[in-house]
């Protein structure tokens, strides 16, 4: 029998958990870029989409489906013993829709990635951060053989707001993606500054 | 074996779907008595006076897992279902029965539609430059 406890002095620290999303189209580097910069091989956990038994999923008429099965991958990121960063990949498809609103409950902010030859891949994902007003970042990721374009152009395509930082990076890159992250965060803090803001002034 | 009348009307094996299998773990709940939707990235830790899990009857052998998991170091919800091979809607039901058996406590993340203190973003960016 093993008696894991009585062996260790102290009670484990219970560490404060923030959460990223990375969003973007199929194939644009999601898991790379989680992978990238995570201490662990991102994991995968799967949602079944019968899970809860959504009142508005009719399935009559569609029993051969059975059920379907959706993939997050996620990594980690242990700051400091008692901060730990999560990074959650979204799901690629349109049609997980509702499971982003629980991905996107309590984040930090979010990553959104993009690859200019189908820069369109990532409209979705920037038309749901900003309706849901979640502080986002354009990662645009810079594939091999991909013609470079200046971040303006970038901006001026996807139609973004000035204060989103649109910032070009490798998602394969830990020091690249680092840059991203941190970018993430001080977009978040500004974010939020600035609706204290308008809150109080 | 299903007779040719029967097959329209019954599922049989593999037809009635793979839902049966994990939520059979469940008992078929895809709720907990707690009703708290826990967050992904909410930690599970097990309570230091939690007894032996095996000895309890009442528990599943995925529910001892969660136990013992969660004693030699805390885990998110995200991490025990990629863990334990499970999907995440059952690995909450089996959470929220060790919440309500007293034997784990779930500690919360960042309210929704709250961002976290100034002072631990800063903490994220310095950790994160740290890396």
């Amino acid at each position: 029998m093993i008696f894991g406890r009585t062996e260790r002095g102290k009670a484990p620290v219970e560490p404060v958990t923030l959460k990223i999303l990375v969003a973007g189209g199929f194939g644009v580097g999601k898991t790379t870029l989680v992978g990238a910069v995570s201490e662990i091989k991102p994991l995968r956990t799967e949602e079944l989409l019968t899970e809860a038994g959504r009142p508005v999923d009719d399935t009559s008429g569609v029993e051969g489906k059975h059920t379907t099965t959706v993939a997050m991958d996620f990594g980690r990121i242990t700051l400091r013993e008692d901060l730990v960063l999560y990074l959650f990949g979204t799901p690629g498809q349109d049609r997980f829709w509702f499971l982003w609103d629980e991905l996107a409950t309590g984040a930090l902010g979010a990553v959104v990635l993009a690859d200019t030859r189908r820069l369109e891949d990532c409209f979705a994902a920037v038309d749901y951060f900003e309706r849901r007003s979640i502080p986002f970042v354009v990662g645009v990721n810079c594939f091999e053989g991909a013609s470079r374009y200046p971040v303006e152009d970038v901006r001026q395509a996807l139609d973004l707001d000035a204060a989103v930082p649109v910032v070009l990076c490798d998602a394969r890159g830990r020091e690249s993606v680092k840059e991203v992250l941190i970018e993430v965060v001080q977009h978040a803090m500004a974010y939020a500054a600035g609706r204290r803001h308008t809150v109080t002034g | 074996m299903s007779g040719d009348g029967q097959e329209l009307s019954h599922w049989f094996d593999d037809e009635a779907g793979p839902v049966v299998r994990p939520y059979a773990m469940t008992r078929g709940r895809t709720t907990s008595p707690g009703q708290h939707r826990l967050d992904l990235i909410a930690v599970v830790v097990t309570e230091e006076y939690a007894s032996d899990p095996e000895a309890d009857n009442s528990l599943s052998p995925e529910h001892v897992d969660i136990v013992e998991l969660c004693r030699d170091a805390p885990q998110s919800v995200a991490e025990l279902a990629a863990e334990l091979d499970l999907p995440i809607g059952v690995v909450r039901v089996l959470i929220g029965d060790l919440v309500e058996d007293e034997l784990v406590r779930v500690t919360r993340p960042v309210p929704p539609a709250e961002l976290p203190d100034e002072s631990i973003l800063r903490d994220v960016i310095s950790g994160l430059r740290a890396l």
